[in-house]
């Protein structure tokens, strides 16, 4: 069972974020760029079916130079093969642009299931692999939280408001994977010195037939900071919790309207 | 027609609030060119009533393979609507369902999608929309550069909702082929009756100033007298006091209620980043520099296990 897991690079979940010179892209000075945390049990789902039952893992990216060391990562913990697609340097890529790059670059190559993070932390759009399992024709399940895997057929749960779709799809098929599917491992020192010599194939994404720039749909016009909120009202409560209470309780339902 | 084509999204033929609120929008930015797209099995019955939040026409799709939501059926479904409709813009609302069925009918008219709008503008003759992201630590404006269609998921519960009057006129979507690789068979429910945090209105949230699994039923008490939902932050959720499904934060749920207590969580910025988009932001915490008080519109400094049974207590009260 070959699997292709697709992987983004993104600013450490624990960065400050600032806005770069340009006004519509982030500032990249100081941030440290990790594997997206949904990519990760996206990673350990495919590594865990080729343990059982055969078959290889390749990580690919779209991303600039830096994007290289999460393909490392990904090698690192045990896939056998990566393949890198340079380009992407907008912090904010079009979804659609990076879907069909991903599509182009999976040309000729054989899998049974593509893996991908339920969405890119810090764009948070989540649209990658539905765009993707389109643009293949092959059916996809998104946000799925627990997986059974066949010879020829998966069933996956999928998490929606208040329950849990349960999905049946033949295969080759898409999904994007959220937390509580698996814990991801982390990359051991034998692993890290292997990834070393594991293949990483480059290719530019204008090779791809893509010009991203005349193929972004959407446009940055502007990226802001949120307003700095105002000083709230804080109540010393060591003293007198039951009077705290009271006091915040009626602050929420006579100024602040909000009960 | 040149408006807005609305996906209106039903489970068990219950329509969503978060559909009507993108309707609403729709109306309100396409005045009145609104049309409404009805995807399921026995929903015919409610598709006149959806003129009633703005929609002149809608498109039902009616069909037992459609009973369960499946990307490929409602996709389907969708394209066919838009082929007659001819819209400029799609409007999907930002449920579960909404963002997993927007990227794949954008992908199938060859278009890029916006997830997670909360703000539209019209500028000359297309909507320039605001998205929150690295999870609302920034905004982006962005544009199509007059592209179109425009195909555009709203976060619920930022639009408002509103009754208009009127009658749609129903139009059948027929010929679908309905080729469904990935089907629904079930839908479990799993919430145990629960509000889910990512549709409340109110959430009360426990952290690891909580201290065990067992606290989260005062957690639970308060969040019950006030109609919400019980969120968590990513140590509690780590550590297996609940479940993953609670969480919310960059790894979580990023949610925007109207009301939002925060009780023993010291307030990490992918915790904030999750919820610092609230409208109301209360936070209960024994340590006085905890991060959550600087974003916090009202705070108690203090035991939680001291303040928060007494806070239920008023609560009550007010309901008389």
């Amino acid at each position: 069972m070959n699997c292709i897991v697709c992987v983004t690079s993104v600013p450490d979940t624990a960065s400050v974020i600032k806005i770069g010179p340009d006004g519509k892209n982030i500032d990249e000075t100081g941030i440290k760029w990790i594997v997206s945390p949904f990519d990760e049990y996206a990673l350990e789902e495919a590594l865990q079916i080729t343990e059982a039952k055969g078959g290889e893992v390749t990580a690919v990216t779209y991303g600039p130079a830096r994007a290289e060391a999460a393909l490392r990562d990904c090698l690192a913990r045990g896939a056998h093969q990566a393949v890198h697609v340079i380009g992407g340097e907008a912090t904010l890529g079009d979804s659609f642009t990076i879907a069909k790059v991903l599509a182009k670059a999976l040309e000729g190559r054989e899998y049974d299931l593509i893996l991908c993070g339920n969405m890119g932390v810090g764009t948070d759009c989540g649209q990658v692999g539905q765009m993707l399992a389109e643009l293949l024709d092959i059916p996809h399940v998104a946000n799925v939280s627990k997986l059974e895997v066949g010879e020829n057929s998966l069933t996956a749960g999928r998490d929606v408001e208040g329950g849990q779709e349960q999905v049946e799809s033949s295969l080759p098929a898409l999904l994007t994977c959220q937390k509580g599917l698996n814990e991801p491992r982390y990359a051991a020192l034998k692993g890290i010195m292997a990834a070393k010599r594991k293949p990483v194939d480059k290719i530019e994404v204008a090779d791809l037939g893509i010009d991203e720039g005349t193929d972004a749909y959407y446009t940055v016009r502007s990226l802001e900071l949120p307003p700095p909120k105002s000083e709230g009202t804080i109540i010393q409560g060591e003293d007198d919790p039951a009077g705290a209470a009271a006091q915040l309780v009626n602050l929420l339902r006579t100024e602040a309207k909000a009960i | 027609m040149a408006g807005i084509l609305v996906f209106v999204e039903q489970r068990n033929g219950v329509i969503r609030q978060a559909s009507l609120q993108a309707l609403s929008e729709a109306n309100r930015q396409a005045g009145g060119d609104v049309a409404a797209v009805l995807v399921g099995s026995g929903v015919g019955d409610a598709a006149a009533g959806l003129g009633a939040y703005g929609a002149a026409k809608a498109f039902v799709a009616d069909d037992p393979n459609l009973a369960l939501y499946s990307a490929e059926g409602y996709g389907e479904a969708v394209a066919k609507a838009v082929e007659s409709a001819a819209p400029d813009t799609v409007f999907f609302a930002g449920t579960a369902m909404g963002r997993d069925l927007a990227p794949r009918v954008a992908a199938k008219l060859g278009v890029d999608a916006l997830a997670d709008v909360v703000a539209l503008e019209k500028d000359d003759d297309q909507l320039v929309a605001r998205r929150p992201v690295y999870s609302s630590k920034a905004f982006a404006t962005v544009d199509s550069g007059g592209k179109k269609p425009q195909v555009i998921s709203l976060r619920p519960n930022v639009f408002a909702a509103e009754e208009t009057g009127g009658t749609a006129e129903v139009v059948a979507l027929d010929g679908l082929t309905l080729t469904i690789r990935a089907v629904v068979k079930e839908l479990l429910d799993t919430g145990a009756g629960e509000i889910d945090v990512a549709e409340a209105d109110i959430i009360v949230s426990g952290g690891r100033g909580l201290k065990g699994p067992e606290n989260f039923a005062l957690i639970r008490d308060l969040a019950d007298v006030l109609g919400g939902a019980v969120g968590a932050s990513r140590a509690a959720v780590d550590a297996g006091w609940i479940e993953h499904k609670h969480q919310v934060g960059q790894t979580g749920k990023v949610v925007s209620p109207s009301l939002y207590i925060a009780a023993g969580i010291s307030g990490a910025i992918q915790h904030l980043a999750g919820m610092n988009s609230s409208k109301v932001i209360v936070a209960i915490n024994k340590d006085p520099d905890a991060p959550i008080f600087k974003i916090a519109d009202y705070g108690i400094v203090g035991d939680l296990f001291a303040v928060i049974p007494p806070m239920v207590e008023e609560v009550k009260k007010l309901a008389g």
